[in-house]
Order: structure tokens, then C-alpha cells, then sequence
């Protein structure tokens, strides 16, 4: 009897443990892989290493954008209540405001499994009050993270942009794929142009943690990755230059300064006034400062360069100028049959010259330099409606530059008599609305940048490359399909019109003419519904080899009776920057030179002794 | 009564040895999950272990040398002073479940000294006189023997220690020879408790016992007794359930599908399958577990501390175990088959029995095919008065195999 219980207890012992030898075999064996990665999600928690941002240079090689050490501070995911108590006691330390709490526990419940970004710009005081007290706060890390600044914020504000943490919309958004929430990304300007040039890729460490959540080590067995540094941007921008517009723009006014290299295209100044610091935009925008920014009557972020259009004023008379010449209705002498007498009738409507007492019986070049616009209501007259606006199409205003920043907007010019039929009714309006047109006002609003383009045009005589900010050889190739397709006779003849308005006593920018260079330009008044006239002006020097061209606009800046405030802005904007690249001085500054030296040979002046 | 023939009350020096080795290991095993780098009550508790098998020795070495005779005399005495302190640990009982005894320096668990009382008392009743087993009713006895120290530690409550007692009265009367299918019989209320659930899963159980009354064809009293039995119990189960806390509900539950509640009740059995599965082939190295180093792996030093070994040792390391325990039952079993005396054959039975309900009971729970109950392993986790009882345990069997 009991040898046979015997075997069965042996049987049932055997079959057993057999049983048992299966089970083990089966998690071990056949499901190990599985297990051993349970036993790391378990423990190791990834820690995502910002790759530093690319520094922003500008053409010297100065700093507009860099990196300075910051820390960030952020709990572990864990259990909800854990993680509530964690921010409770580190709220007080890190100046962390009740709706702050409520929305980190929010952000924690709607991502439990990532850690929680609490400050990203802790101060070095708080990281150490965390640090000292190591046992009461296991499961917060500190980490460096490079934070953004910008040495010289307001002046470059709107050309830069900001940086800040990718909201849930950009995260959707393909152009953000791959990145993930709390990451900071470029917001605005060229920090959100050259996103994928200047962020790098983000490194990851591993940490290992207990049960309890707090990190035990750093766990780096091959399984981290370094950040890989974002790449730098040189820019044409000249900082120096940047700086000064924004010290020498009138104060409490509003407006904007472009200047470009006409040669490659490469923006040498873009400053848009009022500005603002967006230093103060890092780590996120306080509430109470975009509102302020947002509702300032000013709007100090709008970037009046390219993402504004004002009527042109006067300055559209040289596109007038041109459009007239290439339609053989217009040269340099002509003089029209109705003499300026402050005003010239269309029907019963007088259209008005700013000069009430007349400007008399002038040629184009008179008409340029004292900015008649008598004399071009009769250009426009010429030219006729139609034509004038395929020839305005034609030099590229309907549309945008295509400039390396965002929210570039394009001019508006009527391109079809539909517009007026569309806007006045088929009956609603006449032929004299080329008339407002030809002084650059009425349907007719353009960016200062779109301006300059055409104004770089104007001075070289070639398609206009395509205006930039970043230093890249291919952007400096990419021209417009267009040029002023007028013979390099007749462009000269404007260019000594606009070298008179600058350097001839009378003309309308005379008291900003250049000591040592013939600086080319036009003045603008555009009449302005709200207010006293914008005051604008473009111009190029040196007129003859054009390194510069500039376009100024201050809003309200040319009040009756009182002179333009565009006008000296440019006019000391390019003076600073031909003297800093070292243009020699010309011999006979304000006249054209006999011989026009090749563009970008310098001429060594003769040794002149003084006596 | 020549005990005092060969060395006195070593029998089989095999079973010694494995005994020690097996101690050993389990200190090693203790110890490591004792190295961990949070706070942890097992940090250094392998010293503690060392004490009870100090103390555990001592116990052997006297339990080895009692003749069998004066062991079955005091059996009694032993069992009605077990009931008391089962009694006695109703009302001062100490711990998380009330089932310690506040000693002196250390605690003891009545449950486990209960274990070895009824083991001496079930094998002196069980070999006092030729038993037939014709009746069931033969079987009252030895039951009810089991019956009084099994309800005692379910009040407290202590699952695992009720399942021990019900192995000890099975492991029992099938050793004394009672036919199987009575055996089947007295345990069919157990089943139709746990399959009351289902009406239709019971039933078929119900008629799967009415065939086995029929072949069998006992008494009409057994009969009708048994047929009730089973209806008391399947209509009790689910009364039963739901006077069962949800803790416990969980417990009971939870290793069907420990994901359902990953953070509270299925915490124990994820952690513990993570640990044995991450262990692979050969382990991650003695001490180096990081599931049971950072303390993931809760209860690592006792219900859980095979988990360890999983983890740690790998899969070779586990069939090593496997193999231990093989040899030690094998050992076990065959003192109890070549022993003369009816008493000290059935009490060393009824040890293997409870030894290879710890094994399985423990090994199922932490692969997760049995539910946790929270019995130990044997001479591997944490656990003084346990080793106590199994040194005691073991010192009688060497004392049997010596008296063979």
C-alpha cells in the first residue's frame, strides 16, 4: 500500500515541479526579452538633453542671438498625489503661483508619463535651495539647459523673433514633427524661419529610478545620446547699425529702416519702431506683458519693414519715371502742357501740387528733384491706366520679395480696371484715379521692403536679387525674373534726378546730402487719413556705385511747415555704414564722377598736397 | 527503543545535508535581497535568519533525539497547547494580520506550531489501530482534528495557513491508505465552494460527484451527508465572497489578470513576473537585480523571495532550486515509505505534504498562476518560526529514518 501512495506521491511531486520548471522556462526563456524591457521601463526614466540652439552673428561677426547657462527644473512622473505634494512644497521656493500648481497637476494628468517641466529658467539660488535639500525633493531634477538671449534685444526684436515652448497646435503641426511637448522652438523672425537650421537635435540620458520615484544614478550603458548643437546663422545684418537706428529713431514715433546691399541682396539694417525686448519672451510670455503688448495703440510688435504697407508717396514717382521711359512717353526733358500752378483740373476736381504757389514749367528731372506732382498727374495721364498697371505688374509690386522671414506681406496695386468696377461700381469712378496713383497714393500701399527692392533695381540696373537676412550663397544668386528693361542712358538720367533731390540746393532731401559720397534718393509724403503725412524716403549711394539702398518711413513724420524725419534717419544710416566698410570718399561728392569706376573696384584718389 | 544504536537520531545524512545547503542558500538568497538602495526592513535581516537557525538547530538536534514513542505521548498535549495559542493569538495577536505572538526577543506564529501539533496528532490517531475506512464516518475523527486548528487561523484571517491544514488531512488520510475516491469525497465541498460561482460549472461538478456516489455506493447517510455538504457549499460561496473584504476579494482575483490593477493589487504579482522574466538564462548576478535592488519587488526577502532567485540567477539558477527541492522531497518520501512505524512514517508524510503545498503554493504565486496567499518558501525566505518548525519537522524525520 504505502509503495504504491509512494510512487504516486513521487508522480505527482515529478509532474509537478515539471509544471513549475515550464512556467519558469516560459517568463525566462520565452518571454525574457519582453520582461527584461517591463524591468527597464520600470526603472530607467529618459531624460531629454536640449541641444543648444545655433548662435545668430551678424555680418561682423557680432552676437545677435547666444546661449547663457540656465536651469530647469522638473519632477519625475509618478504617482498623481506624489507629484501634487512635489510642486505643494516647491511652490514657495520657486515664486510658483496657486493657478501655476493647478495647471502643472493639469498638464501632469494629461501626459502622466512624461516628467513635468516645472520652471525652465530657475535662478541659481533656487537650484541650489533644491540641491541643499536633496532628500526631501528625490524626485526633482535640476538640469542645465542653455536659455536664449539676445544682447541687444529691442534692436533686433523684430528681425529675430523669440523663442518659446511648442504649443499643443504647433505640435500637430508637420513642420514640428518629431518634437516633442515642452520643447522650446523659434516662435517668430528668423528664430522660426531657420527652425530646422538652428535647433540640433535633442540628446537623451538615462536615469535610473526606485520604486519610490526617486532618481538612484545616472544609467548611461550605452543607451544615451548627446545633443547635437544646432548649426550657427551669419546674417547680413550689421548690429552696429541696428543699435544706431534704434537710438536715432525719432523718439515716440512709429516707423521703419531697411537698408540692402544691392549687389547681393543681403539686409544690412531692418529696424521697426517702437520695438520691444524679446529677452522678456524667454521661458514663456508673461500674461500682463503681451497684453500690454498686444493692446499698446503703438503695436510695438508689428514689424513695420515687411509686414506693413504704407502708401508711397512721391517715392512712387521714379516708378512712374520708369514706366513712362520704357513706354516711350516720357524722357528726361520732357516738359507736359500744363505748367504747375499748385493745381491741375480733372473734370471739375482739382488735384493739388503740396506746393500751393506752383512749381512753373519743369522737365522730368525737375520734376524729380522738386517732387512736382502736377508734372507727374500728366505722367500718369500719358502713360494711361492700362498700361501703367502691367507696367507696375511688371516690376514685381504685386507681389512679395520672398524675403527669409515670416508674414512678409505683398504691396496692393490694382491690376485690372475690374478692381475699381468691383470697388466704385462699373459707373463709380473715372480715369483720374491714375492720377492719385501717379503720386503714390490711392489704391496703392506698399512694404518699405518692396520699395527698396525696386529701388536697388533702380540703382544697379539689374533684376533686384532676392532681399535676405541669412549669409547663404544661393540666396545671393536668386534674382527676379525682372528688370527696369530700360536702357542704362535713360536709368542714369534718373539717377542724376534723385542725386539732385539729395545734393542740389531745393531739393527736397537737400539738407540731408552726404559730406563725402552722392547719396540718390527721393522723398515721400504720403498723405495719411489719421493724421499729419508719413514721411518717407528712399534712396541708394554712392548714386554712381551703389553699395547701399535704403527705405525709411517714419508715421506722421512730416508734419506741415516742419522737415521730413525719414530723411536724416537714412541719410545717417548710410553715411555709418559706407564708412564702415570703408568706401573712399568721392572727389566730387553730389556730381556725377566722368568716369563711373567699375562697381566694387576702389579707386585710389590721387595724393593731393595740401598747401 | 534502540535509539541509541547508531548516531544518535541522524537517519538519513543525505537529507542533512540538503537541509543545511538549502539553509545556506537561503541566507545567501536573504541576504541579497537585502541589498537594496532604498530603506528596507530586509537590509541585514540574513542575521536574524542566522539566529532562528541557530535556534532552529537546537530544535533539531532535540526534536532528533525524542524517541518516537514520547513524541506520540506528548502529540496531545502538543496539539491542545497549539489550540491555545491559536486561541490565544485571536485576542493579542501582533502584526499585520494578527498572527504573531509577541515572544521575549522575537515572535512566533501559533499557526506554525499548530502545523507540527496536528501533524503528531493526526499520525498518532491515524496509526493507533488498524483503520478500514469502510465508512466515512470513520473519518470524523481525524477531520475534526484538522477541522479546530483550520477554522481557528482562518478567524485571523490566514488563508494560506487553512490551505496548509487541509493539505496536512489530505497528505494524511492518503498515506494511511484510505481509498481515493472517499478521499475525493470528503474534499468535494472544498470544490463546490470554489466553483459556486457558476451554476453551470457547479453543476457539472455536482453530478460529476453523484456518479462517483454511485459507483462507489457508501452508506446512505454518507451519501446524503456528502450531497449536502455540497449544496451547503455551493450556495454558500457566493455569501462567502461577499463577506470577504475587497482586499482580499483582489487578492484572491487579481492573478487571473493582474493588469486590471497594475498599481494596487496587481502591483505584487507584475513586479514579481517582471523581476523572474527579466532574469533570462543566467540572471543578472547575485545582489545585482535592479527589480528587487530598487524595490519594485516588494516582499523580496519572504513570500517573494524565489522572485530573486528568478531574477538574479536566471533560469539555470531556478532548475538548480527545482532540483534541490526534488531531492529533498525525494529524500522525504523515501524515509516515509521504508519507515516500520505506522506513526512516524505518517507524520514524516504529512511534512512532505506540507513542504510540497509551501513549494507549490509559493512558486505558483509568483509566476502568477495561483493567487497570492502569502506562504513562504521553504529554508529559502525570511521566516523564524517557519525554519523553527521545519528544523523540528526535520529533526523527527531523521529521528524516523533512524528508528527505521
Amino acid at each position: 500500500m504505502r509503495r504504491q501512495r509512494g510512487k504516486m506521491a513521487a508522480i505527482a511531486v515529478g509532474v509537478t515541479i515539471a509544471l513549475l520548471a515550464a512556467a519558469f522556462f516560459r517568463l525566462q526563456l520565452l518571454s525574457g526579452d519582453q520582461y527584461t524591457l517591463r524591468s527597464e521601463e520600470n526603472r530607467l526614466r529618459a531624460i531629454s538633453l536640449p541641444a543648444p540652439r545655433g548662435t545668430i552673428y551678424d555680418r561682423n561677426g557680432l552676437v545677435i542671438a547666444e546661449n547663457v547657462p540656465g536651469y530647469v527644473v522638473s519632477v519625475l512622473p509618478g504617482r498623481r498625489d506624489t507629484i501634487a505634494s512635489t510642486l505643494k512644497r516647491l511652490a514657495g521656493h520657486l515664486d510658483l503661483s496657486r493657478e501655476r500648481v493647478d495647471e502643472l497637476i493639469a498638464t501632469n494628468r494629461a501626459r502622466p508619463n512624461e516628467s513635468l517641466e516645472v520652471l525652465d529658467d530657475a535662478s541659481f539660488a533656487q537650484v541650489t535651495f533644491i540641491e541643499e535639500r536633496r532628500p526631501q525633493f528625490r524626485r526633482v531634477v535640476v538640469e542645465p539647459r542653455p536659455q536664449r538671449r539676445y544682447p541687444n534685444g529691442p534692436a533686433v526684436a523684430h528681425i529675430i523673433g523669440y523663442v518659446g515652448q511648442i504649443s499643443p497646435l504647433e505640435l500637430e503641426n508637420p513642420r514640428y514633427e518629431g518634437y516633442e511637448a515642452g520643447r522650446t522652438i523659434g516662435k517668430d523672425g528668423l528664430e522660426a524661419q531657420y527652425e530646422p537650421l538652428l535647433a540640433g537635435d535633442r540628446g537623451v540620458r538615462y536615469v535610473e529610478v526606485n520604486a519610490l520615484g526617486s532618481v538612484v544614478r545616472d544609467f548611461d550603458v550605452g543607451r544615451g545620446q548627446p545633443a547635437m548643437p544646432g548649426n550657427d546663422l551669419q546674417l547680413g545684418i550689421d548690429l552696429e547699425l541696428q543699435v544706431m537706428a534704434d537710438s536715432i529713431f525719432p523718439e515716440g514715433m512709429r516707423g521703419a529702416i531697411v537698408a540692402i546691399d544691392p549687389a547681393n541682396g543681403e539686409v544690412i539694417v531692418a529696424y521697426s519702431h517702437p520695438t520691444f525686448d524679446p529677452n522678456g519672451f524667454i521661458g514663456g510670455i508673461p500674461t500682463s506683458l503681451w497684453n500690454s503688448l498686444r493692446d499698446d495703440p503703438d503695436k510695438p510688435m508689428l514689424n513695420r519693414v515687411s509686414t506693413a504697407t504704407y502708401p508711397p508717396g512721391s517715392t512712387w514717382k521714379l516708378v512712374m519715371s520708369t514706366i513712362g521711359m520704357k513706354t516711350q512717353t516720357l524722357t528726361i526733358d520732357t516738359r507736359h502742357q500744363h505748367a504747375c500752378a499748385g493745381s491741375l483740373r480733372y473734370g471739375n476736381r482739382a488735384f493739388r501740387c503740396w506746393k500751393s504757389s506752383g512749381h512753373g514749367s519743369l522737365d522730368l528731372s525737375g520734376a524729380i528733384k522738386n517732387s512736382c506732382n502736377v508734372y507727374f498727374y500728366q505722367v500718369g495721364q500719358g502713360i494711361g491706366l492700362d498700361p501703367l498697371m502691367a507696367g507696375v505688374e511688371a516690376l514685381g509690386f504685386g507681389e512679395r520679395t520672398g524675403i527669409d522671414l515670416p508674414f512678409e506681406m505683398a504691396g496692393r496695386f490694382p491690376q485690372s480696371r475690374d478692381y475699381f468696377d468691383q470697388q466704385y461700381g462699373p459707373r463709380g469712378w473715372t480715369e483720374s484715379v491714375v492720377w492719385n496713383l501717379s503720386i503714390g497714393q490711392g489704391e496703392n500701399d506698399q512694404t518699405m521692403l518692396g520699395m527698396a527692392r525696386f529701388y536697388a533695381a533702380l540703382a544697379t540696373g539689374e533684376s533686384p536679387v532676392r532681399p535676405h537676412f541669412a549669409r547663404y550663397e544661393n540666396l545671393a544668386e536668386q534674382r527676379v525674373d525682372w528688370d527696369l528693361d530700360l536702357p542704362e542712358a535713360r536709368r542714369i538720367e534718373l539717377v542724376d534726378a534723385m542725386a539732385r533731390v539729395v545734393n542740389e540746393p531745393g531739393g527736397t532731401a537737400y539738407g540731408n546730402r552726404l559730406q563725402k559720397w552722392t547719396l540718390a534718393g527721393k522723398t515721400g509724403t504720403a498723405q495719411n487719413p489719421h493724421g499729419a503725412p508719413h514721411s518717407v524716403f528712399l534712396g541708394f549711394a554712392p548714386a554712381y556705385d551703389p553699395r547701399v539702398v535704403v527705405a525709411a518711413i517714419v508715421e506722421q513724420g512730416h508734419p506741415d511747415g516742419r522737415p521730413s524725419l525719414a530723411v536724416p534717419l537714412a541719410s545717417r544710416i548710410v553715411n555709418r555704414y559706407l564708412e564702415s566698410i570703408g568706401i573712399p570718399p568721392e572727389e566730387t561728392p553730389g556730381q556725377r564722377p566722368v568716369v563711373a569706376a567699375p562697381a566694387g573696384v576702389v579707386v585710389t584718389a590721387p595724393e593731393v598736397i595740401s598747401p | 527503543m534502540n535509539w541509541d544504536r547508531r548516531i544518535p537520531g541522524l537517519g538519513d545524512l543525505r537529507l542533512l545535508a540538503l537541509m543545511l545547503f538549502m539553509t545556506a542558500l537561503g541566507m545567501a538568497m536573504i541576504y541579497s535581497a537585502g541589498q537594496v538602495e532604498v530603506r528596507s526592513v530586509a537590509t541585514g535581516i540574513w542575521v536574524r535568519q542566522f539566529a532562528w537557525f541557530c535556534v532552529g538547530a537546537v530544535a533539531f538536534v532535540v526534536t532528533s533525539r525524542l524517541p518516537l514513542r514520547f513524541l506520540e505521548w506528548l502529540a496531545p498535549a502538543l496539539y491542545g497547547l497549539s489550540l491555545g495559542l491559536l486561541v490565544l493569538v485571536l485576542f493579542i495577536g501582533t502584526g499585520p494580520q494578527g498572527s504573531w505572538l509577541e515572544l521575549g526577543p522575537g515572535r512566533l506564529q501559533p499557526a506554525e506550531v499548530a502545523k507540527f501539533g496536528t501533524i503528531l496528532m493526526l499520525a498518532r490517531v491515524l496509526s493507533a489501530k488498524e483503520l478500514e475506512f469502510q465508512n466515512l464516518s470513520q473519518l470524523v475523527r481525524p477531520v475534526v482534528i484538522v477541522l479546530v486548528p483550520f477554522a481557528l487561523v482562518l478567524l485571523q484571517p490566514d488563508l494560506g495557513s487553512a490551505i496548509i491544514f487541509g493539505v496536512i488531512l489530505i497528505a494524511a488520510l492518503f498515506w494511511a491508505g484510505v481509498p481515493l475516491v472517499k478521499i475525493f469525497l470528503l474534499v468535494s465541498p472544498a470544490f463546490s465552494l470554489l466553483l459556486g460561482f457558476n451554476w453551470i460549472v457547479w453543476g457539472i461538478w455536482f453530478l460529476i460527484v453523484a456518479a462517483s456516489l454511485y459507483v462507489h455506493r457508501p452508506f446512505i447517510l454518507e451519501s446524503v451527508s456528502v450531497i449536502l455538504a455540497n449544496f451547503a457549499a455551493g450556495a454558500l460561496t457566493l455569501r462567502l465572497w461577499n463577506s470577504l473584504a475587497e482586499y482580499q476579494q483582489d487578492r484572491l482575483l487579481v492573478f487571473m489578470n493582474p493588469e486590471v490593477d497594475p498599481q494596487g493589487s496587481g502591483w505584487h504579482l507584475i513586479q514579481s513576473k517582471v523581476a523572474i522574466g527579466s532574469g533570462g538564462l543566467f540572471g543578472q548576478g547575485f545582489a545585482a537585480g535592479p527589480q528587487k535592488r530598487l524595490a519594485f519587488l516588494p516582499e523580496q526577502h519572504t513570500d517573494f523571495v524565489f522572485s530573486v532567485v528568478g531574477e538574479e540567477l536566471g533560469f539555470v539558477g531556478v532548475l538548480f532550486f527545482l532540483g534541490l527541492f526534488c531531492a529533498l522531497l525525494w529524500r522525504m518520501l523515501r524515509v516515509a515509505t521504508d519507515s516500520t512505524d505506522d506513526f512516524g512514517s505518517t507524520l514524516t508524510f504529512c511534512l512532505f505534504g506540507v513542504l510540497f503545498a509551501h513549494l507549490v503554493v509559493n512558486l505558483g504565486m509568483t509566476v502568477g498562476m495561483l493567487p497570492i496567499t502569502g506562504l513562504p518558501l521553504p529554508l529559502i525566505s525570511y521566516g523564524g518560526s517557519f525554519l523553527l518548525l521545519l528544523y523540528a519537522g526535520f529533526g523527527v524525520v531523521q529521528r524516523v529514518a533512524a528508528e527505521r
